[in-house]
């Protein structure tokens, strides 16, 4: 690995302060399980890295009255153990559970999946539907940017130089919703989505019909997708396999994947139709309390 | 040789612990990464980004002018070969290609290919130097493909590369031009358009399979020191200890006993390791520097730059008769040698129709170099893509004749006295016991219920081999035995050897201390490969102990005063006249006063084994939405002759299986226009893990090869052959799809399912 | 040159200091540095698993945490989990059963285990299978090490 220097500051003001003093040449590290082996294969190479996992405010895992706060370096072993995100931000524990290893998850934080800002990034499809917002700090201030605007590019975002995520947090879920995260890989485990699907929705009192439903992509364009379009027109309609069908056409007409090695592009714009009425199946299934099993992989 | 007692066995056939497993639960032993020597220095290496090019120049001045590095190397330092073919304990190999392959001479045949090698203080300042050597490169087109590489027009990657003609083959017309096309083989038998015109069915198809690599987890890795009297010791991990020191000497271009190789620990090979990559860069390196120098692989380089098994292209015919039986059968087989000639194609051309009495056949081979790393051998090198081949056909052939398709091997398969068209007769064979062993199993007696779910089988065969092995054995006061061997210890051998040496001696398995040694402490043994340790080196064992037993019974005599014809060895005890007996304890505690150590020794080195087959069923279900598969259930019947340790058979049997159960489904090497391996990540070349794959189940056959005293078989290889195959059969059976390309990843699959409901 | 720093960490009970540079990740140091080889390095991508350590109880894979990230930390290593001359439960599982080959990649299954066991004393087949879905082995077909699993979970509730 190229030569760094390792700061570990323990508040987000010093932590902002060691970003501004590197001048852009350093970078944040939290679970490291990206960074660190892109640096070991000469991907990157800032000139430090600012470890914010003993900052406070990146270490927020809470719900209060404006919803669910998830701080920036908080690892995936914390998100899958909390009670409030597994009754009701099931997606986002589907990710969780499913970004590497066990190993990984130990280490590796939903903030940093997101900074990495790899299109086929196993969480940010689910804090897309979770309507998830990110919080910026910088020295201009702090900013919110829906997940949804976050990423710009393979690899790249809207963070500039000097500034840090500090959380992500989502609104509180409404009543008769229910969420999924589901990604197609070729192994069961240990894998990199060749299409991966979040979809939140929200169901009326009788549980037939869609109030509301929003649909995140992965790994079928250079950046995750909002399948907005998808989601609108379920609005309204009864939650059946109709109109689950009708968000999938939807949602395929959007994407733009490319041929590589995990897989073709004809492959991902099929397996994007097949998985966004998974998900929705499962999702209304969750929104309605139904008993809902799912094996990772299968 | 005399075939051991029909008594049951009290040693062989038990289950102890195993004599290393105490050092590999607590991190205690010591593998070839592990090594550490005071003043050691770290290597790296510098290797070429392009799949073809030639070299223009290096400069390595800047990475020499960086502090902490102590000597850059190049192939300028290594020894010229000239067109020198040497035999080295593996087949001969031309020494101009390999010492090409160790250090890039003139041109780079495939990206990862060595160009140079740095060593410095620690690993990072090597890593840093080797970006600081500036190698100017002349890029030429790369050919990646086996049928684009036998083209006329296709860039050639060796110059000194004409076709050989092997078995029947006719001389290529052509001897003047370079070609890609370094080995033709043709082998034949019976009349095959007689064979064929008998038959009521012919089926014909074509095959893709990918090329793979065996995936052991531990890296290549030597540590060499050249020390000031020209000795040098390699401490390294290595399938063969005395190939590694053979093909080291050569390519140095020192004798052979100037060079000692200190087997390490082992974290796997498959055949993978045993070409030499690292100790002579190293050893060159500790010459230019006066100090020990470790060179390790990255996991990129174990993909890149090692030796994986072929991709190929086959066309494959079989005719039948209407009640099946098979008339006549044609192969044309291409692999992809990679960069330089020796794909084990020749052994794909005889394994390709083994399993079965093919009256009529005609096989033909190319060995074809493209600009890929040069392969080596991977379990049962070659079998595996000729049974994906030959067994997704005859399980086509069966479904068509509406003929059970175990029926149909029973009908057909080798036996004793079978002719392979490549010409060998078989000895006593297990193949159809391993068949009837499945037909009877409670999975294949067992209905499969379910939508998309289908029941696949498919049988493979592999040689197994004999060649050379050394073993001494000294008798302890204490009356245990420690046992010197020269095999290298992969998966369980040194108790595999034990248990032969203490049934033979009549003492426990834990009285016996293996322990395996260096070139300079053993007689020379060969490779730990050929499913050919237990065998072979357990010949060996026995021999040793035999040799024990004799020194044991003069021993006797002299404390009974009596004519050692009159002493007898019974079990792991003396009798003599009058009810004069010994257990080998008491004797053991006596042999200082009578004449003083007693060292048995044995070797083997002729002895050819009988074949090993193996059939397999497996149940899948295929999700029809995304082409992808999900091994429900997998049951296993092998001949193992004689089981040693069944634990250590079962172990092989499962996880030759899972191997091949990642070949059918995922591995590949994933290459873009230029030559690049996309995919040389654990990550995404996608080993099986153990959340993919279900319990194996697994059935011993035993049919003794009466070439070994207790009937041992090598166990190895085999049972990765079948699993493509049986695999490929199965996915039929749920969705109607017949899959004739590798691996059967979700986009191939699903693309065959999509075209299957279009047509 | 970033300045070396003198990091301490409790590994395997005993307080250790070491001096390490920014960019010596966990697994070179416990290697190169401590000489604690039984920690593997398989693939440094943490990909395989066999550099599996716990920090602070958690299984983490030693190839992707900087040695300094483990300042003030609690480490396990497979070199710490036999009880003296006593191999524990799991190590014992994996012996009786035949549940290695080469074994280069054992001490991470170890540890890996170890984690599981602490979180789920009685593990179905499936959770098994997807807890140790981090750990590549290439020889045993996996058969053997989720029995050997299995049986160390049995022996320890039967003996807890």
């Amino acid at each position: 690995m190229h030569d760094f220097d390792y700061e570990r500051p323990v508040s987000l003001v010093e932590a902002l302060s060691l970003m501004a003093r590197h001048n852009g040449h350093a970078r944040p590290l939290a679970g490291g399980t990206d960074l660190i082996d892109q640096m070991r294969l000469g991907r990157h190479q800032p000139g430090a890295l600012i470890d914010v996992k003993r900052i406070a405010e990146l270490n927020v895992l809470a719900a209060d009255a404006d919803g669910l706060h998830v701080g920036a370096a908080v690892p995936c072993c914390r998100i899958v153990e909390q009670p409030l995100v597994n009754q009701q931000y099931t997606a986002l524990v589907d990710s969780c559970r499913i970004i590497g290893g066990i190993q990984i998850q130990s280490r590796a934080s939903v903030g940093g999946n997101l900074c990495n800002s790899g299109p086929a990034a196993d969480s940010t499809p689910s804090l897309i539907a979770l309507q998830g917002v990110c919080v910026i700090a910088g020295p201009a201030g702090t900013r919110r940017v829906p997940v949804e605007r976050f990423c710009t590019g393979p690899g790249q975002n809207v963070l500039q130089p000097g500034e840090l995520l500090v959380e992500i947090c989502f609104p509180p879920r409404p009543p008769h919703s229910g969420s999924h995260y589901r990604r197609l890989i070729p192994r069961n485990e240990m894998d990199i989505a060749v299409v991966g699907v979040g979809a939140a929705v929200e169901l009326d009192e009788s549980g037939r019909t869609i109030r509301a439903a929003r649909i995140g992509l992965g790994a079928v364009a250079p950046t995750p997708l909002w399948a907005e379009e998808a989601g609108a027109l379920l609005a309204g309609q009864p939650a059946d396999d109709v109109q689950f069908a009708r968000a999938a056409e939807a949602a395929r007409k959007i994407v733009s994947p490319i041929t590589d090695m995990r897989g073709t592009r004809e492959y991902r714009i099929h397996v994007t139709g097949v998985l966004v009425q998974r998900v929705l199946r499962a999702a209304v299934a969750r929104a309605r309390g139904e008993a809902f099993t799912y094996l990772p992989g299968h | 040789m005399a075939t051991a007692d029909k008594r049951p066995y009290k040693v062989i056939g038990t289950r102890p612990v195993r004599h290393d497993g105490a050092d590999k639960v607590t991190g205690r032993a010591k593998y070839g990464g592990d090594m550490r020597l005071t003043g050691m220095l770290y290597g790296a290496m510098v290797r070429s980004p392009h799949a073809h090019a030639r070299i223009v120049s290096i400069d390595t001045s800047q990475a020499e002018a960086l502090p902490g590095v102590r000597a850059v190397v190049t192939s300028a330092d290594m020894p010229a070969q000239g067109d020198r073919v040497v035999e080295l304990g593996e087949g001969a190999a031309n020494m101009r290609h390999l010492t090409a392959n160790i250090l890039a001479r003139d041109k780079v045949l495939y990206r990862g290919h060595a160009v140079a090698a740095v060593a410095a203080d620690n690993v990072h300042i090597a890593e840093q130097a080797a970006r600081l050597v500036r190698v100017e490169y002349e890029v030429l087109q790369p050919v990646m493909n086996v049928l684009d590489a036998m083209r006329d027009d296709a860039p050639i990657l060796n110059d000194d590369v004409r076709t050989e003609s092997l078995g029947a083959a006719p001389q290529s017309p052509d001897q003047s031009r370079p070609t890609n096309i370094a080995k033709h083989f043709l082998f034949e038998k019976g009349d095959v358009a007689k064979g064929f015109a008998e038959a009521d069915l012919v089926i014909e198809h074509e095959f893709d399979t990918a090329m793979v690599h065996q995936g052991y987890i531990e890296p290549h890795n030597a540590t060499a020191l050249w020390n000031t009297d020209g000795r040098i010791t390699i401490w390294m991990s290595t399938q063969g200890s005395f190939t590694a020191r053979q093909q080291t000497a050569e390519l140095l271009r020192v004798p052979v006993s100037s060079v000692k190789v200190v087997p390490m620990e082992i974290g796997g090979g498959f055949g993978g390791k045993i070409s030499v990559y690292l100790p002579p860069v190293a050893a060159l390196l500790s010459r230019k520097t006066g100090r020990p120098v470790k060179l390790q692989m990255s996991r990129a380089d174990v993909f890149e730059a090692t030796g994986p098994t072929p991709g190929s292209h086959m066309r494959l015919k079989l005719g039948v008769t209407r009640d099946g039986r098979i008339t006549a059968g044609e192969a044309w087989i291409a692999f992809d040698a990679g960069a330089y000639p020796g794909s084990p194609v020749g052994m794909a051309c005889m394994c390709v129709f083994a399993c079965y009495d093919v009256p009529h056949g005609r096989v033909e081979g190319f060995d074809v170099c493209v600009n890929k790393p040069r392969t080596n051998a991977y379990r049962a090198p070659g079998s595996t893509h000729v049974a994906f081949a030959i067994e997704t056909i005859v399980d086509e052939i069966c479904e068509k004749l509406g003929l059970d398709p175990l029926e149909f091997r029973l009908k057909n398969a080798s036996r004793e006295g079978t002719r392979r068209v490549d010409g060998p007769v078989f000895p006593r064979i297990g193949m159809v016991e391993t068949v009837q062993a499945i037909r009877d199993s409670q999975h294949y007696q067992s209905p499969l219920a379910g939508p998309c779910r289908g029941r696949g089988v498919a049988s493979g065969f592999w040689f197994n081999v004999g060649m050379k092995s050394s073993v001494t054995a000294t008798v302890n006061l204490d009356g245990t035995v420690s046992l010197i061997e020269g095999s290298t210890d992969i998966g369980g051998t040194r108790t595999s050897i034990a248990m032969q040496l203490a049934e033979t001696l009549g003492i426990a398995a834990e009285d016996v201390n293996p322990t395996v040694v260096d070139t300079d402490s053993i007689g020379y043994t060969d490779v730990t490969g050929g499913s050919r340790v237990t065998f072979a080196t357990g010949i060996a064992a026995v021999e040793a102990a035999r040799d024990i037993q004799r020194q044991m019974v003069q021993r006797a005599a002299l404390l009974w005063d009596v004519d050692p014809a009159a002493v007898k060895y019974d079990d792991g005890r003396l009798l003599g006249p009058a009810g004069k007996q010994f257990t080998f304890k008491e004797l053991a505690a006596e042999i200082h006063q009578t004449g003083g150590p007693i060292i048995g020794s044995g070797t083997s080195s002729s002895a050819t084994q009988g074949g090993a087959f193996g059939t397999h069923c497996v149940d899948v279900e295929v999700d029809p939405e995304t082409g992808k598969v999900q091994i429900l259930r997998y049951t296993i019947a092998q001949d193992a002759g004689t089981a040693i340790h069944p634990s250590y058979v079962e172990g092989q049997m499962q996880g030759g299986v899972v191997q091949g159960i990642g070949w059918a489904l995922n591995e590949e090497y994933w290459y873009d226009d230029r030559g690049t391996m996309r995919n040389a990540t654990y990550l995404d070349y996608r080993l099986p893990t153990c959340y993919d794959v279900p319990m194996i189940e697994t059935m011993i056959v035993e049919v003794p090869d009466p070439q070994h005293p207790y009937g041992v078989r090598g166990v190895g290889e085999v049972p990765i052959c079948p699993p493509p195959a049986a695999i490929a059969n199965a996915i039929y059976h749920a969705v109607g799809v017949r899959m004739r390309r590798l691996p059967m990843s979700p986009p191939n699959l699903l693309s065959e399912i999509l075209q299957r409901f279009q047509d | 040159m970033a300045k070396k720093r003198v990091v301490s960490a409790t590994i395997n009970g005993e307080v250790v200091e070491f001096l390490c540079e920014p960019r010596q990740t966990l697994l070179e140091v416990l290697r190169d540095t401590l000489d604690m080889t039984g920690t593997k390095e398989g693939c440094s991508n943490g990909n395989c698993g066999a550099c599996t350590v716990l920090l602070d109880g958690r299984p983490v894979v030693s190839c992707l945490v900087l040695a300094m990230e483990a300042d003030g930390s609690e480490i396990r290593t497979i070199e710490g989990v036999a009880r003296g001359s006593h191999l524990d439960e799991v190590q014992q599982a994996f012996l009786e059963g035949a549940a290695l080959q080469c074994g280069i990649c054992t001490p991470g299954f170890i540890m890996q285990t170890e984690a599981l066991l602490q979180a789920n004393p009685n593990p179905t087949e499936e959770e098994i299978r997807f807890y140790l879905a981090g750990n590549l082995c290439r020889c045993t077909g996996y058969d053997k090490i989720v029995r050997a699993v299995q049986a160390a979970a049995q022996k320890r509730l039967a003996t807890t």
